[in-house]
């Protein structure tokens, strides 16, 4: 949910562009997170556990408790919170502590 | 291996200071910052700032970012790294940075740690359920991005973060449910209070939240009322369907680095945790280190202005580089800390500054 | 109370408001500041004197109300949005207020709308007289207000719609 209208802010967004976060194709903007990117999708659940997998959405957005990572062009523990998004991006749920190919 | 005079760690309101003086009086200053925006959390605050003309009161958090930016650009003595994170500070002296995949190493004469603070969390069931933010987060989605994190909110913590936020969240169209305050009054600034009452929010002080629901994502709160031992009481839950919740229960000090370089570190509740000792200077324990804002003590962005301004003047002047009106620059930052410090609000800080104060060989080279 | 509900009591207000005979003079400030908090913008902004200079940034503003002429550019430099401005003499019935507004959509002049209490509860309607806005205002906008004189104590905000 993009905010169209505030009574404070003017938000300049970059150029309008495309990732695909599991298979699917998304589009974000230039100058934002993976996150928040990912968020105005209404996407919210974001790593899992290890152990339990239980779903972890974004709790610091600033890199700081990972409870944001995500498998990011094949590199896992990507803190997408901090994360530039970047045209053509693949962005992976990951499972587990994630792996380096 | 790159050498500089100063590092500063951290590009927030006291990194942004420190590294203003300290270039200004003649260092050459690297800055590093973790996010790729410099400013820390000024860039997303909406709302105006208290304090005096000295610290931009009543200008809007993301103008005085601005400001500092502008005036930052100006200075020819300052090497910008963004999107750099610091690795850590070694008995040697060097310190360690990544950037965007790059190991870099740094030898700096002196450095000052200006890293901030992050959100603590609460105990409850599944208080990891995505939908569940710190408030801090949820400024970050709205107020830098453009982005609402939800329709429906209910805020955890009546201090200044939780009510300034509650508040910035309806100007961003989404609805607050309630405030939610685990101790018997609102700890923030009664104004921002005020401002969020009459948008005809409640404040539930001496409540707490009993557990979160949902499967995927949030879906439900159950909160309850506490005795004066911060026992729930059964039979007073009150449930609400919201899709977010944010905690501000408090910050505490991002002191990762201080600990590794092996700054003497003293736990003080009112300041967030454990905080560095320090001269008044704000050298800390470790000759040559510095610290201002909140990883040294966690206040308002006003304070760790000042406290940049007067870190950076010490690291320069540690360097060799002076003023020659230092001492009358130093007694008017320690003035404006004072005030900042000095209303029933600022009690708790004095109190846990004045066991932090040490006085060690190191600080006589920076008054010489 | 204030420091439990957020929401000042009828005797919070009391102290702060004018006098009866400062009212009939014409418009005055209206400072809801209850608390120590290092702060003075008030002052800074005041152009008539009326705020006095702050011994201490921690003081409660004091006002000179003889010299206060109503003029309202304290309202959108207060970082709190305590301030209010009473203008008794508007008309027979009515009073006129002016409060800080931060929301979108903005009134319309004419338009009338809900006037809420301090707590956010609907207490009656209200006419929008003035929508002040521009850049030395910056994005706090100062909304005008017509009350019936009786809810003058009362009236805190607005709500738009329905």
């Amino acid at each position: 949910m993009r905010i169209e209208q505030h009574p404070i802010l003017d938000f300049k967004r970059g150029k309008k562009i495309t990732f695909t976060f599991d298979g699917k194709q998304m589009k974000g903007y230039e100058g934002e997170t993976i996150a928040a990117a990912l968020h105005a999708a209404g996407v919210k659940s974001l790593s899992h556990s290890i152990h339990l997998h239980r779903p972890r959405g974004l709790y610091c957005a600033i890199g700081n408790c990972a409870s944001c990572i995500m498998e990011v062009n094949g590199e896992p523990n990507v803190r997408i919170c901090v994360e530039p998004l970047i045209d053509g991006m693949v962005v992976n749920t990951q499972s587990g502590k994630g792996e380096l190919k | 291996m790159r050498t500089v005079e100063l590092l500063v760690v951290g590009g927030g309101p006291a990194g942004l200071c420190a590294a203003i003086q300290a270039a200004e009086m003649g260092s050459s200053v690297i800055l590093v910052e973790r996010s790729q925006h410099l400013g820390g959390q000024l860039i997303k605050q909406t709302h105006m700032f208290f304090g005096s003309e000295k610290q931009y009161a009543s200008k809007r958090g993301f103008d005085i970012s601005n400001i500092l930016l502008d005036k930052i650009a100006s200075l020819e003595k300052i090497t910008l790294m963004q999107s750099t994170t610091v690795m850590g500070i070694y008995e040697d002296g060097v310190v360690t940075l990544e950037h965007k995949g790059e190991y870099i190493k740094v030898l700096p004469k002196a450095t000052i740690v200006a890293t901030g603070a992050s959100e603590k969390t609460l105990a409850f069931p599944n208080n990891d359920l995505p939908g569940i933010y710190g408030a801090g987060a949820v400024q970050t989605l709205m107020n830098e991005y453009g982005i609402k994190p939800g329709n429906r909110v209910v805020m955890v913590g009546a201090g200044n973060i939780g009510l300034i936020v509650s508040y910035q969240l309806m100007q961003a169209g989404v609805e607050v449910a309630a405030i939610v305050e685990g101790g018997p009054k609102i700890g923030g600034y009664l104004v921002h209070a005020s401002k969020v009452r009459r948008m005809g929010v409640p404040i539930l002080t001496r409540h707490t939240i009993k557990s979160a629901h949902g499967k995927e994502v949030l879906e439900k709160v159950t909160l309850w009322q506490l005795d004066d031992q911060w026992n729930g009481i059964p039979g007073t839950e009150i449930e609400f369907g919201v899709d977010v919740m944010c905690i501000a229960v408090g910050l505490a000090p991002l002191s990762e680095l201080l600990w590794q370089a092996g700054c003497q570190m003293k736990f003080i509740e009112s300041l967030g945790g454990y905080v560095p000792t320090r001269d008044e200077n704000l050298q800390t324990s470790v000759k040559g280190l510095f610290v201002a804002g909140d990883v040294s003590g966690v206040e308002e962005a006003s304070s760790a202005m000042v406290e940049g301004y007067l870190a950076g003047m010490s690291a320069a002047s540690y360097l060799g580089y002076k003023l020659y009106n230092m001492n009358e620059v130093k007694e008017n930052l320690l003035n404006q800390l004072d005030s900042l410090r000095h209303g029933q609000m600022g009690e708790k800080i004095r109190k846990g500054i004045a066991e932090l104060q040490i006085e060690h060989e190191a600080a006589a080279s920076v008054d010489a | 109370m204030l420091e439990v509900t957020g929401i000042p009591t009828v005797e919070d207000i009391e102290k702060v408001f004018p006098s009866k005979e400062r009212l009939k003079i014409g418009p005055v400030v209206v400072m809801e500041c209850f608390q120590n908090i290092p702060c003075n913008p008030c002052y800074t902004a005041c152009k008539t004197g009326a705020i006095k200079e702050f011994e201490d940034i921690n003081d409660l503003p004091t006002v000179d109300q003889s010299l206060c002429n109503g003029c309202g550019l304290c309202i959108s430099n207060c970082p709190g949005l305590s301030i209010m401005v009473v203008d008794m003499t508007y008309s027979e019935e009515e009073a006129l207020i002016k409060i800080p507004y931060e929301f979108l959509p903005l009134p319309e002049i004419g338009e009338t709308v809900k006037g809420l209490d301090r707590e956010g509860k609907v207490v009656c309607e209200v006419k929008v007289v003035k929508v002040l806005r521009g850049k030395s205002l910056d994005k706090t906008p100062i909304i005008s207000l017509a009350v019936d004189k009786e809810y003058v104590k009362i009236v805190r905000n607005i709500r738009l719609g329905e």
